[in-house]
């Protein structure tokens, strides 16, 4: 073993180990368990949009793009956010393609960041907010959201996390994994907070797409917001390019030259095969992306009335593709549960505690199955169900 | 056609068994809706029937599959429907398509044995006045029919669990 005295660094080995890690270990040494811990489509991309990507390599098209992505690419992109959002980017300087929105995620908390500045993080939410503002030397501060408030931020939990030294706040939604969204009116309403105090917003959009009661508002197109909001957007779920590592950032010149700048030293440029593909996904990928949203809609309804067969109370989320059912009265952790449920009926669902302390006594189911794999998961956790509550009595 | 029947025939052109409460479920709908928009389309013949998909190969009963292409005359005034409606009334025809190109129609056919699927086409398909020539096909092997792929189960490629 190496004499160094500290070997490895200290950050980065004080991050927590994942939860999502944990619980997965467990679940693959399970030869025949059935999952409804996943956090990507199942579909495949389109076949236009693969055969775009085949094209490009058949053309040739391997060699490096500018670091800030193609910039057709970026057109396009300009071009999506004015008719989905009406808000207005500059192809050049304000919008950068990344690997996957988690690349952009990390570039804004390098690019922004200084020791000490606190970052706003509302929780259940993604896993990586978290460690990659401590890897960025940020001080992660959590605000826990509540079930009453359909895990929605609202103004005065936003008001009373704020100290003179937060500087950033983190917006995910549609969520993952409450299937939260936030509407206009809501996000208006923090809004204010938000130019009150001087924040800047990482409005993470990736479930964008994925909205069942009306479209997504990005809090960028409010007024006053688009000046101090970097939006992260991607392929992977609207399009199920999970594998193809599609996202970009959009936000003030400032802010993305400094991501790019990281961008240009740590990865070069996101692949060239992807963008190719995107370009095409933005092009000619509207309608597929109607109809996967339209199965997506129709599995939610199911499993919604299912869990409703079975007592577990949920909100009902409208965004992303899962949902987050409520286990409290059972009297076990969120990890008990899983851990119980997978042993005897061999289904894992993710604990909400992989998301968050808030999510204690919480599940996420992901409803990226085809309805005949969640009748036959959610018929084994009701089955589980049953026998709990017969045990208590 | 209004978009909950749209949404309905989606759902049953791939799972005709799906009862209409579950149907009411997913489309967020009343079930007197899926009920009422089922029979509509039954009435106006938009929906013509609720088949099985078999796969003959797995069992122990013989059936072959031909395709056959034939050319025919059309007849003054008639056109095409009489003879296809000839050619349609043999309960061994599974269908029968007017088809553009070299050849007229496209009949398939099923039988126990290919002697008895040729013996059909030679008695009673090319000895129609009307048919001038046949080309038959056999089926070997089906891969994927009406929308379903007979050869391979779906198997999950992705990672158990993914954040």
């Amino acid at each position: 073993m190496s004499k160094q005295e500290k070997l490895l660094a200290e950050k980065t080995v004080g991050l927590k180990p994942s939860g999502i890690r944990r619980f997965f270990d467990l679940v693959s040494e399970m030869k025949d368990a059935i999952s409804l811990g996943v956090g990507e489509p199942d579909f495949d991309t389109p076949w236009h949009i693969r055969d775009e990507g085949i094209y490009s390599l058949e053309k040739g098209r391997t060699f490096y793009t500018s670091n800030s992505g193609l910039k057709e690419l970026r057109e396009e992109i300009a071009a999506y956010m004015k008719r989905t959002q009406g808000i207005t980017y500059d192809p050049i300087g304000e919008i950068l393609i990344t690997v996957g929105g988690s690349e952009a995620i990390d570039l804004m908390f390098r690019a922004m960041i200084n020791e000490g500045d606190e970052v706003l993080i509302p929780q259940p939410s993604y896993v990586s907010y978290e460690p990659c503002t401590i890897l960025a030397d940020g001080k992660p501060v959590i605000i826990p959201l509540k079930n009453e408030n359909e895990f929605r931020l609202k103004p005065e939990e936003l008001r009373a996390a704020i100290t003179p030294k937060s500087k950033i706040l983190v917006l995910p939604y549609p969520n993952n994994p409450t299937g939260a969204v936030m509407g206009k009116e809501d996000l208006e309403a923090i809004a204010d907070i938000i130019i009150e105090n001087d924040l800047y917003v990482l409005s993470d959009e990736i479930y964008g797409e994925l909205t069942y009661a009306g479209k997504h508002v990005s809090i960028a197109s409010l007024p006053g917001m688009k000046e101090r909001t970097v939006l992260v957007n991607g392929f992977s779920k609207a399009y199920a390019m999970t594998g193809w590592r599609m996202g970009y950032a959009c936000g003030p010149k400032e802010i993305l030259a400094q991501m790019t700048k990281i961008h240009q030293y740590a990865i070069m440029c996101a692949p060239t095969t992807s963008q190719y593909a995107a370009i095409e996904a933005l092009r000619n990928g509207d309608e597929d992306v109607a109809q996967m949203r339209e199965s997506y809609n129709q599995r939610r309804r199911f499993v919604m009335h299912k869990l409703e067969g079975m007592g577990l109370p949920c909100f009902e989320p409208m965004g992303a593709f899962y949902v987050f059912p409520c286990i409290k009265e059972f009297g076990m952790s969120s990890e008990e549960f899983a851990e119980e449920l997978l042993k005897e009926e061999k289904v894992a669902i993710v604990p909400g505690t992989a998301f968050g302390d808030s999510g204690e006594g919480y599940l996420r189911i992901s409803y990226a199955y085809s309805i005949e794999n969640l009748r036959e998961a959610l018929g084994r956790l009701s089955k589980f169900v049953k026998k709990l509550r017969e045990q208590k009595k | 056609m209004n978009m909950l029947e749209e949404k309905v025939l989606g759902i049953i052109e791939k799972n005709s068994r799906v009862s209409t409460r579950e149907m009411a479920v997913v489309l967020g709908t009343e079930e007197i809706d899926v009920i009422n928009a089922l029979q509509n389309m039954e009435e106006a013949g938009v929906i013509c029937g609720y088949h099985t998909m078999i796969d003959w190969d797995k069992t122990d009963i013989d059936k072959v599959t031909a395709l056959i292409e034939v050319r025919v005359t059309p007849q003054r005034g008639k056109g095409f429907d009489d003879i296809a409606e000839r050619i349609y009334k043999y309960p061994e025809v599974n269908s029968v398509y007017l088809i553009s190109g070299g050849y007229d129609l496209m009949v398939t056919l099923e039988g126990k044995s290919l002697k008895e699927v040729s013996r059909f086409v030679s008695s009673k398909l090319s000895t129609l006045d009307t048919v001038i020539s046949t080309a038959t096909h056999f089926i070997l092997k089906k891969y994927k029919d009406h929308g379903t792929i007979m050869t391979r189960k779906y198997e999950d490629q992705r990672e158990i669990i993914t954040p």
